[in-house]
């Protein structure tokens, strides 16, 4: 573990974050009003710095010498954490400190460094950014464990201060809980995970289980901590058993706050479990059939197989099936974060280069269309509360048709209408998915999608076509119009990007780069031992 | 090449204009966009070298789109594509020119929306990459949706609601069907790509089984776009909902696409499924003709009746498809354009009829001819086009479709897997009788008899418009009058150029016959088999 000096040089992006997180705790505290609105263009230029690092500092020849399990997945979502970061900043920028920033202004109160939370929201942004960014460059399992509670301690609080109602309260003491449950049902994953390997470094555990693998077939320790790890991190990509939280938290959530909790929570749990799935690798594994021969099996081995259909197949169904009931517009996308996890959860099983391909490119899409819709939310108010009845949204094309359509588009995007992003990332989905002979999750999938459009739908038309109700009639646009910037920018980029498809899918590739060669030469029909570590064989 | 692309993009620049102009400008705009398109698509038409060949032109490969999965921009036509854009690009004009009255308020929209609509469903029919041909074939529901749901009539949400979920659902299955295909393809050649002739050369090679599935799940997509029963209960209620210009697309040419999609999927990619499920379908076709046509006789709304009409007429076309011989094949290509013409005609008129007195009912309405003589004699020879009188265009096509059926029947001889034949010829014709029967019908009761008209009489309610037709609504019938009675008087030149493709895309049915005989004697001689060992081992055990 000599590999200090490189895996600075990797953490380069979230060294930097860290140094902004703190000035703006500090500047939050500022008396002048001027330094404190500054502030979020502040976390959105810190953003723009780390992005600027990330190139330059994550190398491919670094990342292999930092011996990371899959060494360029950071490559690809550490500029989308930053990019979507940005965004969210945009989305959030103005509806902090809302009403005591208004007060101030109007002279009625004067300033007071104790009630102002700006500073400190956004220093818990960037701290969750950060978080989900160190992921990418987890070497063990401590090192997971810390990042993801660095992804998620802050998301609590942003939850209760972002818009500081009794509802957020009650959402993140729910939050918080479950949160911390879900932690116990990893750690305890990890614990047996250890207990089996031996290791708490994913390399060695990676060379362990490959050896097993090879040997008599995993140990089953070592199985039932890696599906308690899954089960365990389902909460954070809002997946069943654990995504009871979503729909209450996200409603009570402050909607700019539910913006980042559908995505970076996300992201960094599908990172986290790319990583780890990929030390079981999808190929290699064999079964013991009736005669007690060992038969080469493709994909992961049967009991977390068993297990990840059963949660992709239970989240897509449950999540679309319980969007349908809603008449809240955030319950709705609620349901909706969690049908997408069901969706992305396809991409898990298959594995294999496509499979993380496909989650790294669907994640893109994901953000980038969830953010416009909840962006759009957030750009518009009703009495100077936020949304929350899709009925309020009727017939907003006439007074706010840019939002109105914003949310349409976002809406036909989510559901997998072509042209837009959507239908690409689910159209990579599904090619992962017969790459993995996956037939009947896609038949699944396709079916889901059919049910998701009843809902979409009413997202897309009630803006554009209901005529206006009295409670619509009242709707109006927030003062500040860096929510509807955001929104357009996220709208644009869903119509813009799918014809940039090829950077995109070449940005996505790269994650898989160094064990491209391995999966890709070896389709997953194919099992040849050893899989995605082509230097397990040389250690003991 | 370029002259596709012109004809694509040139309602899409137009509706980018339409949504930057003011709303007078917007349908002139809007009307010259689709005047260019259709310039250019006969421009290619007419240096168009694959007339009498069946293949596609132009051959080569577009820019690729996504490199990954192989996805390219490529675009082409054979004349059964042509054919089916030509008539695309023909009404598109006819339906803007037909919608200055009718369409009132948020008018740029219309427009742009209906230029996204006609540039999507020229992509359709000009994609050879699958994948491009969903992005037009699924883009059609984004337009229609909205435009049924601003414009429509008073239950225009539910419809345009219902016609995007069935859509969706059918074709979401035919997107999984296309991956399935160039996954296949990927796996034997190693390399992704989505290029429609090279996925049914792969298709065809497919085991049975696997195919029998593929012609499910792309059959599923596209029998709820033709529609056949029963994944038929969205169009009526969309047809009775749409604004005028949105019916006569909807009818002309969205359907098509259920059809044409047939033709280019379903039928040449999976021989062994179509063989094996085309009795299935060529029930459920003659279901759909007799009961739409039950339907219409009792309809009383004349848009209405129209729409079930389809139904029937477009289950005759489907008929003389899955008859798998070239005479049913041809007719049904030939049934596709001719429907498109006279019903599309037939919604026009009826629009025009109800800018007029705003009621569709056949019970108020009656005895027009008296106060309309020009709308009534339009309305007559559409009507007559689409009973398929003889000499008009509609005559040909139902008649080739019910030939195909007639001699459908496998003597060996033909090579052609056809299971039908009389018997359902004759079923399928009773729908014709019906059809005279209720389109005579409407036309005794809103054309001839006594006068009638609306107690309110809002007859005049459009200052702008006269009794009978202005100049600017015989411009939009006129050419239509033209193209029915010109295809019923020479259908051969049009027939002749259809003929190759039909073959082709039947190209594979008898070497399926073929090999379907030599599966059931496989089948028989491991059956043979199967009794031999039975008994060997019961001699064993006796020994």
């Amino acid at each position: 573990m000599d590999a200090i000096g490189p895996r600075l040089m990797l953490l380069a992006p979230e060294i930097l974050l860290f140094g902004a997180a703190v000035v703006a705790a500090v500047l939050g505290l500022s008396r002048r009003h001027a330094v404190r609105a500054f502030l979020p263009i502040f976390t959105c230029l810190a953003l723009i710095a780390s992005l600027a690092l990330m190139p330059i500092t994550w190398t491919e020849a670094r990342a292999n010498e930092a011996q990371l399990v899959l060494p360029m997945l950071g490559a690809f979502i550490k500029p989308l954490l930053a990019g979507v970061g940005i965004l969210l900043v945009l989305v959030s920028a103005g509806s902090v400190d809302r009403g005591f920033e208004a007060a101030v202004a109007r002279g009625r109160t004067t300033f007071d460094p104790q009630r102002v939370v700006a500073g400190e929201f956004h220093a818990f942004f960037l701290f969750s950014v950060i978080g989900a960014m160190l992921l990418c460059s987890a070497t063990d399992l401590i090192w997971i464990f810390l990042a993801v509670e660095l992804v998620s301690l802050p998301t609590y609080i942003m939850v209760a201060v972002g818009g500081a109602s009794r509802r957020s309260g009650e959402a993140a003491i729910k939050y918080f809980f479950l949160g911390a449950l879900s932690t116990a049902v990893f750690l305890y994953g990890f614990a047996m995970i250890y207990g089996s390997t031996g290791s708490l470094e994913l390399d060695n555990i990676r060379t362990a289980l490959a050896a097993q693998a090879a040997g008599s077939g995993i140990d089953g320790v070592a199985l039932a901590g890696l599906i308690l790890a899954v089960l365990g991190f389902c909460f954070k990509i809002t997946a069943v058993p654990m995504h009871f939280y979503a729909p209450d938290v996200y409603e009570g959530a402050p909607t700019h706050v539910t913006a980042f909790l559908a995505f970076v929570p996300k992201v960094a749990g599908f990172v986290v479990l790319v990583v780890l799935l990929a030390c079981v690798g999808w190929t290699g594994h064999s079964l013991v059939d009736g005669d007690g021969v060992r038969v080469p099996y493709a994909g992961l081995p049967t009991p977390l197989t068993a297990v990840l259909w059963m949660v992709a197949v239970l989240t897509m169904t449950l999540g679309n099936v319980g969007a349908l009931l809603q008449s809240s517009v955030k319950r709705m996308l609620a349901y909706s974060s969690i049908a997408h996890s069901g969706y992305l959860v396809i991409g898990l099983l298959s594995g294999g280069a496509a499979g993380i391909e496909a989650i790294c490119f669907y994640l893109l899409a994901y953000g980038i269309m969830t953010t416009a819709a909840f962006a759009a939310l957030v750009a518009l108010e009703r009495r100077g509360e936020e949304i929350n009845e899709i009925n309020d949204l009727a017939g907003l094309r006439q007074k706010q048709p840019v939002m109105a359509w914003m949310l349409a588009i976002s809406g036909a995007s989510l559901v997998g209408l072509p042209p837009f992003l959507g239908f690409f990332g689910k159209v990579y989905l599904f090619v992962a998915a017969f790459e993995a002979d996956q037939f009947a999750l896609v038949v699944i999938a396709v079916l889901n999608s059919a049910v998701s459009a009843l809902y979409y739908l009413r997202l897309a038309t009630v803006p554009l076509v209901a005529p206006p109700s009295a409670r619509s009639e009242e709707v109006e646009l927030v003062p500040t119009r860096w929510p509807w910037i955001a929104a357009v920018v996220c709208g644009i980029g869903t119509v813009i990007l799918p014809g940039f498809l090829n950077p995109l899918v070449r940005a996505a590739e790269v994650t898989t780069k160094p064990v491209a060669d391995v999966t890709a030469a070896a389709p997953s029909a194919d099992p040849s031992p050893a899989p995605l570590s082509s230097n397990a064989s040389e250690r003991p | 090449m370029s002259l596709i692309w012109t004809s694509i993009l040139m309602p899409i620049i137009g509706a980018a204009l339409v949504a930057v102009s003011s709303s007078k400008l917007s349908r002139s705009i809007a009307l010259l966009a689709t005047l260019g398109s259709l310039a250019a698509l006969t421009l290619f038409a007419f240096e168009f070298p694959a007339w009498n060949n069946g293949q596609y032109h132009p051959l080569e490969a577009g820019p690729a789109w996504l490199d990954a999965a192989g996805i390219r921009l490529s675009v082409g036509f054979d004349t059964v594509s042509l054919l089916l854009a030509l008539l695309t690009a023909f009404l598109m004009p006819l339906c803007i020119l037909g919608s200055y009255t009718a369409v009132t308020e948020r008018v740029k929209e219309y427009y742009g929306w209906f230029l996204l609509l006609g540039a999507s469903i020229l992509l359709a029919f000009a994609a050879r990459d699958a994948i491009l041909f969903y992005v037009g074939y699924e883009f059609t529901l984004v337009p229609m949706t909205i435009l049924i749901a601003v414009y429509g009539g008073t239950e225009r949400r539910v419809a345009s609601i219902k016609m995007f979920l069935y859509t969706f659902l059918g074709s979401m299955f035919m997107l999984a069907a296309i991956i399935y295909v160039a996954w296949e393809n990927r796996v034997s050649t190693g390399a992704w790509t989505f290029d429609i002739d090279t996925l049914t050369a792969t298709a065809i090679r497919l085991p049975a089984s696997a195919q029998y599935w593929l012609f499910a799940s792309l059959m599923v997509g596209f029998a709820v776009k033709v529609p056949l029963f029963p994944l038929h209960t969205w169009l009526p209620l969309a047809h009775d909902q749409a604004p005028t210009a949105g019916s006569v697309i909807l009818a002309s040419a969205m359907l098509k696409l259920g059809t044409y999609g047939n033709y280019r999927f379903a039928l040449p990619m999976a021989p062994a499924g179509g063989t094996e499920l085309m009795v299935v379908v060529a029930v459920l076709s003659i279901i759909a003709i007799i009961y739409a046509s039950l339907i219409c006789w009792v309809q009383t709304d004349a848009k209405k009746l129209i729409a079930y009409s389809s139904v029937a007429h477009l289950g005759l076309c489907m008929l003389g498809l899955f008859a798998l011989n070239p005479v049913g094949a041809e007719g049904a290509v030939f049934y596709m354009v001719n429907h498109g013409l006279s019903t599309g005609a037939l919604f026009l008129c009826i629009g025009m009829f109800y800018e007029r007195y705003h009621t569709k009912d056949t019970d108020v309405l009656g005895g027009l001819a008296k106060k309309m003589p020009v709308w009534a004699s339009f309305m007559v020879l559409f009507t007559f086009a689409s009973i398929g009188l003889p000499g008009l265009n509609g005559f040909i096509g139902e008649f080739l479709c019910l030939g195909g059926t007639f001699i459908a029947e496998h003597d060996g001889q033909s090579g052609y897997p056809g299971v039908l034949g009389p018997r359902f010829a004759v079923v399928a014709g009773l729908g014709l009788i019906f059809a005279a029967m209720y389109l005579l019908i409407l036309l005794g009761k809103i054309v001839w008899g006594p006068l009638r008209e609306p107690h309110h009489d809002a007859g005049h309610a459009h200052a702008c418009l006269p009794t009978d037709l202005n100049a600017r609504e015989i411009l939009v019938l006129t050419p239509l009058a033209v193209a029915c009675i010109w295809l019923g008087v020479q259908p051969q030149p049009m027939l002749k150029a259809i003929e190759p493709c039909a073959t082709r895309m039947l190209a594979q049915y008898p070497d399926e016959v073929q090999r379907l005989k030599e599966r059931e004697a496989q089948m028989a001689s491991e059956a043979l088999d199967a009794t031999n060992l039975a008994q060997v081992p019961q001699q064993g055990g006796a020994r």
